[in-house]
């Protein structure tokens, strides 16, 4: 992963921020091996999407739509590798490279440094990862899927509550400029 | 420095990488390829974090049991002290059972029984990283004889079976996955119907006609008639019946906790293997044997036919 790149000459008043070097592709890296390793251990950590936050904040934070979107494919790609073969290669791509695009540009409109704001992002690209996953059920795998669930809410509630804390240690990886 | 595209050109790379996505979801869809290169390359990486991890799990697990979780020891040692009186009493009472159930072990001949079911023992090290499927990942792969579509039961009854398999290890579809399915018959009126999985806990009986008497808590086994499983695994229990036109809607609760799995067992071959005849009832452990999962090439532990059969 690239780690360095330039501000935008309009829009500078937003903080841009650089990682260390290949802490991006570690956390990436942890993230996928610790949401297939922990729920074999403790069933209901599956609530938690890490792959998915760590999509959100790396695109909120480093602010570049182009990285953020492939970053978000990246990490998809491999979450559908992980999955089996049952889950055709694209499903989570797709819902990832929205949601690396859409969190990439919304940060470098907004500050989302607030963990109020950070509250209200994941909890709000959770349910859009949700849709985009519907949709891609529906439209291209003909198979049919409920919209909205009581366990989506409360997915995206602890998702979001959980995600707000884990970006705090993830905010030590940032590499002062 | 890399220059940051303007937001059009972002705009076009991201229509660009849905496209190319999409297309490559639908050539999976249209030649049912599955991306097997770039699946090796993830399970390999993932793997070994997996292992030291189930390995890691078990280590703290055992040290917090054994020196941790102490806090209400006192109480509980008063507690046991007066449990362990009464203990006394019934030890004797099942001194006496246990040596009649060792003969009757004896004269059944388990051990003997046991050589025949080709098995192997396996510890469940991933699970699927999402909602999209129900899948494990054991650490036994092809170089310890797995194939794919090989059977995947419990002591407690069927699991799923092997759907993908590599060097060192291999992917399990669980039952409870939608696209999964098993050949099963109720254990009583040995009626045949497909079993499969609705992406949550529980199974559905399929296309069990409306005029059929089906009452909850019926036992179903499969069948053995989808080549996987050998006939009369267990798979579960009728929770919810529900009437319908042409087919009732038939909820199955499964006989091993699928959503607790840390041991699995593959079937190398479509062998018979007896269960105790109420191990999808009570959940009791079958053969003791069969479930470690350390072990290389294990065998079960089943009883002449005679013995366990279901009417």
């Amino acid at each position: 992963m690239n780690d360095t790149y330039e501000l935008r000459g309009g829009e500078t008043h937003i903080e841009v921020h650089k990682f260390f070097p290949g802490s991006i592709l570690v956390a990436t890296f942890l993230a996928l091996a610790l949401q297939t390793t922990v729920p074999v251990y403790f069933p209901k950590f599956a609530i938690l999407d890490l792959p998915l936050l760590i999509t959100i904040y790396f695109g909120l934070s480093r602010r570049n739509p182009s990285t953020g979107l492939l970053l978000g494919m990246t990490i998809g790609l491999l979450q559908d590798s992980l999955s089996g073969p049952t889950v055709p290669l694209g499903l989570y791509g797709i819902a990832k490279t929205v949601i690396g695009y859409l969190a990439s540009s919304i940060g470098a409109r907004l500050d989302t440094e607030h963990p109020a704001a950070r509250f209200s992002l994941i909890m709000a690209f959770y349910v859009v990862h949700h849709i985009v996953l519907l949709l891609t059920h529906r439209l291209l795998l003909a198979q049919t899927e409920p919209w909205f669930t009581t366990h989506l809410a409360i997915a995206a509630a602890i998702n979001a509550v959980l995600g707000t804390l884990l970006f705090v240690p993830l905010d030590r990886l940032r590499r002062n400029s | 420095m890399v220059a940051i595209p303007s937001r059009h050109k972002s705009v076009a790379l991201l229509t660009g990488v849905l496209i190319a996505q999409i297309l490559l979801l639908a050539v999976q869809i249209k030649r049912d390829s599955r991306g097997r290169l770039v699946r090796v390359w993830a399970i390999t990486a993932v793997s070994p974090v997996e292992k030291s991890g189930a390995w890691g799990f078990g280590r703290i697990r055992g040290v917090w049991n054994h020196y941790f979780a102490l806090q209400n020891t006192a109480r509980e040692n008063e507690a046991l002290r007066v449990e362990n009186d009464a203990l006394k009493l019934t030890i004797s009472e099942l001194h006496s059972k246990a040596s009649e159930a060792d003969r009757l072990a004896a004269l059944l001949n388990f051990k003997q029984s046991h050589e025949s079911v080709p098995m192997v023992g396996a510890r469940v090290i991933g699970a699927s990283p999402g909602d999209g499927s129900r899948a494990i990942e054991i650490d036994r792969g092809e170089r310890d004889g797995v194939r794919r579509n090989m059977a995947v039961i419990t002591p407690d009854g069927a699991v799923g079976k092997v759907i993908e398999t590599y060097r060192d290890t291999a992917q399990i579809l669980l039952l409870t996955d939608r696209e999964s399915g098993a050949g099963a018959m109720f254990v009583l009126s040995r009626k045949q119907h497909p079993i499969g999985g609705t992406g949550e806990a529980t199974l559905a009986m399929k296309y069990v006609p409306g005029d059929d008497t089906v009452t909850v808590g019926d036992k179903i086994v499969t069948s053995g008639m989808d080549k996987i499983f050998p006939a009369d695994v267990p798979v579960g229990t009728v929770i919810e019946v529900k009437g319908g036109n042409p087919f009732k809607q038939i909820k199955v609760q499964p006989s091993a906790h699928l959503d607790r799995l840390e041991d699995v067992i593959i079937l190398l071959k479509q062998v018979p293997v007896e269960f105790p005849k109420d191990a999808d009832a009570t959940g009791v452990a079958a053969p003791s044997a069969a479930a470690s999962s350390d072990s290389g090439v294990v065998n079960a532990a089943p009883a002449p036919a005679s013995a366990v059969k279901k009417p």
